[in-house]
């Protein structure tokens, strides 16, 4: 099983398309990086224009951690399609090759085979989280600094101690990491269906769209189908920066307001995972190869 | 060895393969014995490919049983496929990686652990030793193919399958494959199933031919018994078809008159009959453009595939 991960991501980091998704990360933040460096003070304003009559904050808002909060708001949005520029093509692009056949000529299990390719998906999605943890959090707390975590929600203020920040960020990174898996499953699976990667690529972001757009809408009928969508699920990392406070409203250092939502989504994130490669595993054993 | 003597090599039994309405394989079965060339014959779309995916186990049968090496391909299927190589229609590989880095790969993957030098030696076998390096987009079709093939023997297996291995060759491309099939069975001692739906290709290296079409077997049975060789068909060219071919049907030669095909006048007829044949045809006053005797398997080939007309299995 070994050797078929590390030929898998062999194949997966000698091809030029694979490094598009690097490569937009880094140009993607430096660019935020750039223009926060430049007028950052400006997008504070902004930021506090709405609350700096009932609110004196001192400190630097601009810090290292308030740039990767937003720069994480904006880019978990668009990750999606770079996972599923790999994760589509894994199957479909080998179709498209021609080396499917090939491969499947060999004396591997087709279920081992899948797995492979699957874990090497996994690998690659994981490589992409830590790039964009580098980028997006160390780079911009060695540009920008470290200080409090200020963050305005829609109905209140959440801010976080320096030292009480760092641990949320890899907890919410190892929940993107979750999400992002989730995604390569689905494109994974669509992979199996066609013989070039644009198809499954496209229906991946569909369906991703298309349940994005039901989990935001507030709208009763579709509240029922919510919980049960991996989109909803997503956007977890985020209760990670939502703290407790007690009764004196004084924010509880270490605390998370709450765990259990973030236990569940990860649970209904990790059923569709399994759900999506059980499914892929099935498909793929029965299907003639006719590429 | 006395075992492969007993029992064939590969041994396909009531072999069908339905997609949806189409059934492109029905009820095939043949057996290909220890150090055949094995010519699978048949035109486009008569389920060669179709039957060697099922060989390979990249097409589900939906009915019939493969045994190869006296196992069944279905529940064996790793054990099987770790002693065959194959080549099927293009060979595609990575054409980001270069000729090594894709020998090194598939060797991997069939299971064996080979050196540097040993794949190197094989890159030099197919000639591509110099090219070892370059990443296979700057190959041309035939070094492709000779790369395809160097996979299919990495693992030095002791069945080898060549779907159309010379589609898409040139003339050298495709006299090198011929070279390398009979290197394969006559030197390294290996089977070969070679499928093609040119003759031409299959009669200079098959010692057996299995000929199908629409996906049934038509005949089976040795390259060289498979037609007479005393009887030959010739094909007459004349200034006017239409007269000659009148005339003939009002003379002795009128029961040796074949369907015509290509405008042409077929006659079948033993060898030693072509100089009387001639001779009749001047006293006929037939102007003859040309007499070109055709090759009798070639001629089969196309009578039985075009016909439509199944024949019993050939025996020896």
């Amino acid at each position: 099983m070994w050797t078929l991960i590390q030929i898998e991501l062999f194949k997966i980091f000698r091809r030029p398309r694979t490094y598009i998704a690097f490569a937009a990360i880094t140009g993607l933040i430096g660019i935020i990086q750039f223009g926060l460096k430049l007028d950052g003070d400006s997008y504070v304003d902004f930021m506090m224009r709405d609350i700096t009559s009932s609110i004196t904050v001192e400190g630097k808002i601009l810090n290292g951690y308030q740039v990767c909060y937003i720069v994480l708001q904006i880019l978990l949005v668009h990750v999606p399609l770079l996972i599923a520029l790999v994760a589509a093509d894994m199957i479909s692009g080998e179709a498209n090759m021609g080396t499917l056949r090939i491969m499947l000529t060999k004396p591997i299990s087709r279920t081992r085979f899948l797995l492979a390719k699957f874990m090497a998906t996994v690998a690659y999605t994981l490589l992409l989280l830590v790039w964009l943890a580098v980028m997006a959090l160390f780079v911009n707390m060695l540009i920008f600094g470290t200080d409090d975590l200020f963050l305005l929600k829609s109905q209140y203020v959440v801010l976080l101690k320096e030292n009480d920040i760092f641990w949320r960020y890899v907890w919410a990174f190892g929940f993107a990491a979750l999400a992002m898996t989730t995604v390569a499953s689905l494109g994974f699976f669509f992979s199996l269906f066609a013989e070039n990667s644009i198809g499954p690529i496209v229906a991946t972001m569909s369906v991703i769209i298309f349940f994005t757009i039901l989990s935001t809408l507030n709208i009763p009928v579709f509240n029922k189908v919510k919980p049960f969508l991996f989109t909803t699920h997503m956007i977890g990392w985020k209760e990670f920066f939502d703290i407790k406070v007690n009764e004196a409203n004084e924010a509880i250092v270490g605390s998370i307001q709450n765990p259990q939502k973030i236990m569940q989504s990860a649970l209904v994130l990790v059923l569709h995972i399994i759900g999506f490669v059980t499914a892929s595993i099935l498909v793929f054993r029965k299907k003639d190869i006719l590429s | 060895m006395l075992y492969y003597l007993m029992q064939p090599i590969v041994s396909v039994t009531g072999l069908t393969k339905q997609f949806a309405n189409l059934t492109a394989v029905q009820d095939l079965s043949f057996s290909v014995q220890e150090g055949d060339v094995y010519g699978f014959l048949g035109q486009n779309g008569a389920g060669k490919s179709t039957t060697i995916r099922m060989l390979l186990s990249l097409i589900k049968p939906s009915q019939g049983q493969i045994r190869i090496f006296g196992k069944d391909l279905q529940t064996h299927r790793n054990e099987i496929l770790a002693q065959v190589g194959a080549v099927i229609e293009k060979p595609d590989v990575y054409k980001y990686l270069s000729a090594y880095e894709n020998l090194k790969l598939f060797a991997r993957l069939s299971g064996v652990k080979v050196t540097e030098t040993r794949l190197m030696d094989q890159l030099n076998q197919v000639g591509l030793l110099h090219r070892a390096k370059d990443t296979v987009k700057t190959f041309s079709q035939g070094m492709k193919q000779r790369l395809g093939i160097a996979i299919a023997l990495v693992h030095d297996p002791k069945l080898i399958i060549l779907d159309e291995p010379t589609n898409g060759l040139d003339p050298q491309g495709i006299a090198d494959i011929r070279n390398l099939i009979l290197h394969l069975s006559r030197d390294l001692k290996k089977t070969v199933i070679v499928s093609s739906h040119l003759l031409s290709e299959i009669e200079q290296v098959a010692t057996r031919v299995l000929i199908i079409d629409k996906g049934k077997k038509i005949i089976e049975g040795n390259a060289l018994e498979l037609f007479d060789p005393s009887q030959t068909i010739v094909e007459l060219q004349t200034f006017d078809n239409a007269a000659a071919l009148t005339k003939l049907q009002h003379s002795q030669w009128q029961k040796n008159l074949q369907p015509q095909r290509d405008a042409a006048i077929l006659v079948k007829l033993d060898r030693k009959e072509i100089a009387q044949l001639h001779r009749d045809l001047v006293a006929m006053d037939i102007a003859l453009e040309s007499l070109q005797p055709r090759h009798s398997l070639e001629d089969y080939f196309l009578q039985v595939t075009s016909g439509n007309q199944h024949v019993d299995t050939y025996t020896n």
